[in-house]
């Protein structure tokens, strides 16, 4: 299983970032040989509009199974991510991405429902 | 002639200056007042005229015919992220489509032909000699600047140049201002005597500097707040075409949709010294 992690920097004990689209970081977390694969999304700071998109358009490529964030995507990056077939979990504000994934592990994130 | 009446900060008093100035015009001209500020237009609410005309505005979206390669060329010449390649799928986002064709034009399947969507409604008014027109954003839209191109086409399509076109403006500095004052011969920013109206009257002078126009400042709700704005107007040579006094009630007439100078000559006067600034403008581009 691959989860992916909207992040503020690299490795378990960096914090989650909450928001979606201007993640600074995407980590994506290989369960199989407990690696990490990391992608730095900081340039989306100079998207006036659509930076929601483009950062799921990122996601579709890095295809993960699931997806834990903070606040959730919007709209149009949601339709992406369901095209894609991530599920969404959110609720990982102001955390570790280990707590993250701990409380993902809990069942204690959110479910993101797009309808 | 055609003015516009911005300002940086929102609810500084644009459609207030705007609706009457051009009624007072009008009662001996030929005037034409145009609504720009398409995301809440709301100077036709002191406007009551005939409708002359009514249309549906649309923009050019492309949209994904399926018959295609997916060679993903759409998604990377689209600067707003508004088409994306994802596996055997091209997903538009029109509300995000700046209706440049680059991905239609450029595609070598022409597989993403542009077809029309809705994105607002233009009306046209007639009030003795006052017109009024006013563009309205469909909700859900995102794009103000196609729907404020558009309805500036309709105007110089339908209005003489010679007339005066006075064009109520969004607020703020980006693109929606810049499209609504870029093509006019003068601009009028309305500001109040705050320390927040000065902040966002630099930065709306700023603005104005850089598209290199001509503009004046009137002062809305003179007498409250402090001298910062007639400082800095007089230390940048700005000029300050008008002080419209601060007034409880003006407030109240504007909250009803009635005209202010129809009540108060000091309103008047200060009418009067913004159009003889205009004449100035006219003897200062002949000479």
């Amino acid at each position: 299983m691959k989860i992916a992690f909207t992040t503020k920097g690299t490795g378990w004990e960096t914090m989650m970032d909450p928001r979606f689209g201007r993640t600074e970081y995407i980590l994506v977390y290989d369960e199989e040989n407990e690696s990490f694969n990391d992608f730095d999304n900081r340039d989306t700071t100079n998207e006036a509009h659509g930076a929601g998109p483009r950062t799921a358009q990122k996601l579709f490529e890095l295809n993960p199974d699931i997806l834990i964030t903070g606040n959730g995507p919007g709209g149009n990056a949601a339709r992406v991510l369901e095209q894609a077939g991530i599920e969404i979990f959110t609720g990982a504000r102001e955390m570790t991405v280990k707590q993250a994934f701990e409380a993902y592990k809990a069942a204690k994130l959110e479910q993101f429902n797009n309808s | 002639m055609d003015i516009a009446i911005a300002s940086g900060k929102g609810g500084t008093g644009k459609t207030t200056l705007a609706t009457n100035l051009a009624s007072y015009l009008a009662e001996k001209d030929k005037v034409v007042l145009v609504d720009l500020d398409v995301e809440e237009p709301n100077s036709g609410l002191f406007i009551n005229g005939e409708i002359v005309h009514e249309m549906d505005k649309f923009k050019m979206i492309p949209v994904w015919n399926k018959d295609c390669s997916l060679c993903g060329l759409c998604q990377e010449v689209c600067n707003y992220n508004a088409v994306l390649h994802l596996g055997v799928h091209i997903m538009v986002f029109s509300e995000l489509c700046h209706s440049c064709y680059a991905c239609s034009e450029l595609c070598p399947d022409s597989a993403l032909p542009m077809k029309p969507k809705k994105m607002g409604r233009l009306k046209h008014l007639q009030h003795g000699k006052l017109s009024f027109v006013e563009s309205r954003l469909e909700i859900g839209q995102e794009q103000a600047v196609p729907l404020i191109s558009q309805t500036k086409k309709y105007i110089n399509e339908n209005f003489y140049q010679e007339i005066i076109r006075i064009y109520d403006s969004p607020p703020g500095t980006s693109c929606p201002v810049i499209e609504a004052v870029k093509d006019v011969d003068y601009v009028i920013l309305v500001t109040e005597p705050t320390p927040f109206g000065l902040h966002d009257l630099k930065l709306t002078v700023e603005m104005i500097r850089k598209l290199d126009k001509r503009y004046g400042v009137v002062i809305n709700r003179f007498g409250i707040g402090d001298e910062g704005v007639s400082t800095y107007c007089r230390e940048e040579n700005i000029a300050v075409l008008a002080k419209i006094p601060n007034r409880r009630a003006i407030a109240e007439l504007y909250s009803r949709g009635e005209l202010v100078y129809k009540h108060f000559n000091d309103v008047k006067e200060q009418l009067d010294l913004i159009i003889r600034s205009f004449d100035q403008l006219v003897v200062g581009e002949s000479v």
